[in-house]
């Protein structure tokens, strides 16, 4: 009952996961390039207002801008344990680590959530809503316009990550995956693995790049 | 024998959820030509507009909302999905002896996004229009009242429409090969849809973020390209043609494949050389993603940085050249018939090479300084985007209509209307070219006198390529019902397609063939070819 289907398309299973998993990591190339006009952005601003980007970075949270970090290294770990656990044929114990994944990804977003609203207190909006006067010039601004695309795009893709791994979970908990039709669960695991690196870019460019 | 893939099974929702490519391409090619006749119609109001100097049927207002319009859907709508969503679905996975694509049901998911995209972009038309032309460069695309917002969401969509079809693409050429087809087997026009599929891939995200920074302006300013917040909108035009200019090879290179596998059928012979066309469709692809500056030489660059760009874009050529000179070796001594297909690529040769010299000539900094945003420009990318996809477009229309439908069209008609085609386009772009040295900018409703004759010229020439296309259209139209029966391979082809029955069955071979022998084996003869192309 476990068995994957084998679509008609295909000769065999083997070729046929072998393509899932080269058009999943396709389609995170494709991502990558998603984030890489913003990463962009950021390398030509931040050569335009190096000061005032270092002090805008000097402003944000490193405590929790490092733990969100640790937080979501946490929880791309307890993804590759659900693929290695459900490759061991322990569908259950695979799905009760994706629900802590979701789990860690709903208290990353939290943190996000109160990272914001201090900065919506002090005034600092994107774009032409940036009321902030300890940082006055126009680098910060543009600092802090591309901290909230880039957090937010991020933070999209948190939030469709943790869809995907919650629709996971509750397949493992009720049996649909299992050692020999495990292909899902890792192509969900790669996807998360994805919105990681990014993150692992995102907190020096963000909290740690000052002098 | 199973039945054929029209007719089984029947019905519209079989058509509507269909998962098979070729059903897939068919529906694409529909909505595909509607596009081009929308935009062929913006087209016609702006060459019916500049007939006169003054003002002659519309203002200055509605004259950027037409302009933008037809750039927007003859780009985004026509050119970019047209040959390979529509025949580059259909015969991809027949080249490479395949069932279907890797992911049927993501290659409906693109046609349906395709649709919204389409269907949100002209949105906008009816919100009143857009009047930023089609590149929605900012300061000014931020800041007009006009529909930027529904336009830029929609070309988002079909951006993902695009990457969908180019994983599909990329996965099935790995992967779903026929046992036997080695890489060297693989028809050219596959390698052309893979270099194809690898821009798609890497730059459609990069302009799908950046006008989605455009749109988000209307929203709420952001304002990341506003120099009033510290923002260079120069960044804007980096990051636009970090996609667009690949974009110009999204359309050229699945034009390149069709005619490569053009030439070969009707010369009857193989390619001169299989790895310079394979090379050169790679090397394209990856020098295109090099070149996006020279688009900027005017918006604040060094000249170094132009220099630089100048001389990556003359690589382009160099390719290109390979191209042109391999195509023409291979009909030296080839048993050549000159049917429709065939006169399309001698216009497109024309047309390619024209415009592929007029790029070389703007991609030098100080001819560009002479020539940049006047209609030289506009003449010189519709000869090599518009020139090369059209000509090879419905040299594609004519080459695989027996395979798609079954049905011959009349030939007479075909070389007269491809005539008709070509002739129009030449008198249409061939005085603008003239114009643009002349100093006529583009994107201006009005003109001096002094530039007149030319331009009554330009418009007559439109109004005769618009003629010529739908005579064309006519013709296959009629063939669809009343052409005569095709045999499986009526132009003598030794490309895989052709050795599949008259209408290929849905799952296009009844068992997995085994492949042994290359895809343009003219030395074989026809029933060899079919052999050592099926199962043993």
């Amino acid at each position: 009952m476990n068995a994957p289907r084998l679509a008609e398309q295909f000769e065999d299973l083997a070729k046929q996961g072998q393509a899932a998993r080269l058009g999943m990591w396709l389609f995170l190339g494709s991502e990558l390039l998603l984030f890489g006009g913003l990463f962009a952005l950021y390398a030509a601003y931040r050569a335009m207002y190096p000061a005032e980007f270092a002090e805008a970075v000097a402003h944000n949270s490193v405590a929790i801008g490092t733990t969100n970090t640790l937080v979501l290294i946490t929880s791309s770990l307890t993804v590759a344990m659900s693929v290695g656990a459900v490759r061991a044929d322990r569908p259950r114990r695979a799905g009760r680590l994706l629900a802590l994944s979701v789990l860690l990804g709903a208290v990353f977003l939290a943190l996000k959530g109160v990272e914001y609203a201090a900065h919506f207190r002090d005034g600092i909006l994107p774009g032409e809503g940036y009321r902030f006067a300890e940082l006055p010039a126009a680098g910060a601004s543009l600092f802090f316009t591309l901290y909230y695309l880039l957090t937010g795009l991020h933070a999209l893709h948190v939030t469709a990550g943790m869809t995907l791994l919650g629709w996971l979970s509750w397949g493992c908990l009720r049996g649909r995956y299992a050692a020999g039709n495990d292909l899902h669960v890792e192509l969900g695991g790669l996807y998360w693995h994805l919105v990681d690196i990014v993150w692992i870019f995102l907190w020096p460019l963000l909290y740690l790049a000052h002098p | 024998m199973s039945t054929d893939y029209l007719r089984a099974p029947r019905g519209v929702r079989s058509w509507l959820l269909t998962t098979d490519h070729k059903r897939i391409g068919l529906m694409f090619y529909v909505v595909v030509v509607m596009s081009l006749l929308l935009g062929g119609v913006f087209a016609l109001v702006i060459r019916a507009e500049l007939f006169t100097p003054g003002p002659t049927v519309i203002g200055p207002d509605m004259y950027n909302r037409m302009f933008t319009l037809h750039g927007v859907i003859m780009v985004w709508l026509f050119m970019i999905p047209s040959i390979p969503n529509v025949f580059g679905n259909f015969v991809l996975p027949i080249m490479l002896g395949a069932k279907d694509l890797a992911f049927p049901r993501l290659n409906l998911a693109s046609f349906y996004v395709y649709c919204a995209g389409a269907l949100v972009t002209l949105g906008a038309m009816i919100a009143g229009g857009t009047d930023t032309g089609w590149t929605f460069y900012a300061p000014f695309s931020t800041s007009t009242p006009t529909a930027v917002l529904p336009a830029v969401i929609g070309v988002f969509i079909l951006g993902v429409s695009s990457i969908l079809t180019a994983i599909n693409f990329i996965v099935t050429t790995h992967t779903m090969r026929a046992r036997g087809m080695s890489l060297r087997r693989v028809p050219l026009f596959v390698w052309a849809l893979y270099a194809t599929s690898l821009i798609m891939l890497l730059a459609t995200p990069v302009l799908g973020l950046t006008i989605m920074l455009v749109g988000i302006d209307h929203i709420y300013h952001f304002g990341v390209f506003d120099p009033a917040l510290g923002g260079d909108p120069v960044l804007f035009q980096h990051l636009f043609w970090f996609y667009s200019h690949p974009a110009v090879y999204i359309m050229i290179l699945p034009a390149q494949g069709v005619i490569t596998e053009v030439v070969c059928t009707f010369s009857h012979k193989q390619p001169a050389s299989y790895m310079a066309i394979a090379i050169s469709s790679l090397g394209i692809a990856t020098i295109g993603f090099l070149t996006w500056g020279h688009h900027m030489f005017v918006a604040g660059m060094s000249e170094l940085d132009a220099g630089v760009f100048g001389a990556l874009s003359m690589f382009v050529a160099i390719f290109s050249a390979i191209k042109v000179f391999t195509w023409v070796a291979t009909m030296h001594r080839g048993s050549i018939s000159f049917n429709t297909p065939m006169l399309y690529f001698f216009w497109f040769l024309f047309l390619f090479v024209f415009g592929g010299m007029t790029g070389v000539a703007v991609a030098t900094q100080s001819l560009d300084v002479h020539w940049h945003d006047t209609y030289f420009v506009v003449a010189h990318f519709h000869f090599i985007m518009v020139g090369s996809t059209l000509t090879t477009f419905l040299a594609a229309a004519h080459y695989w209509f027996p395979k798609m439908f079954g049905r011959l069209y009349s030939e007479r008609m075909g070389l007269l209307t491809s005539a008709g085609v070509f002739a129009g386009f030449f008198l249409t772009f061939v005085p603008q070219f003239l114009l643009g040295n002349a100093g006529m900018p583009r994107r201006y409703y009005t003109y001096p006198e002094r530039y007149a004759w030319l331009n009554v010229l330009s418009s007559g020439g439109a109004f005769l390529l618009a003629g010529a296309l739908v005579l064309a259209l006519v013709n296959l139209l009629v063939a669809l019902r009343w052409g005569k029966l095709a045999s499986g391979n009526p132009w003598g082809s030794r490309s895989f397609e052709w050795m599949t029955p008259r209408l290929p069955p849905k799952e296009n071979f009844p068992v997995t063939p085994e492949i042994r022998r290359g895809p343009y084996d003219y030395h074989l003869t026809n029933e060899e070819a079919r052999e050592r192309a099926s199962a043993r």
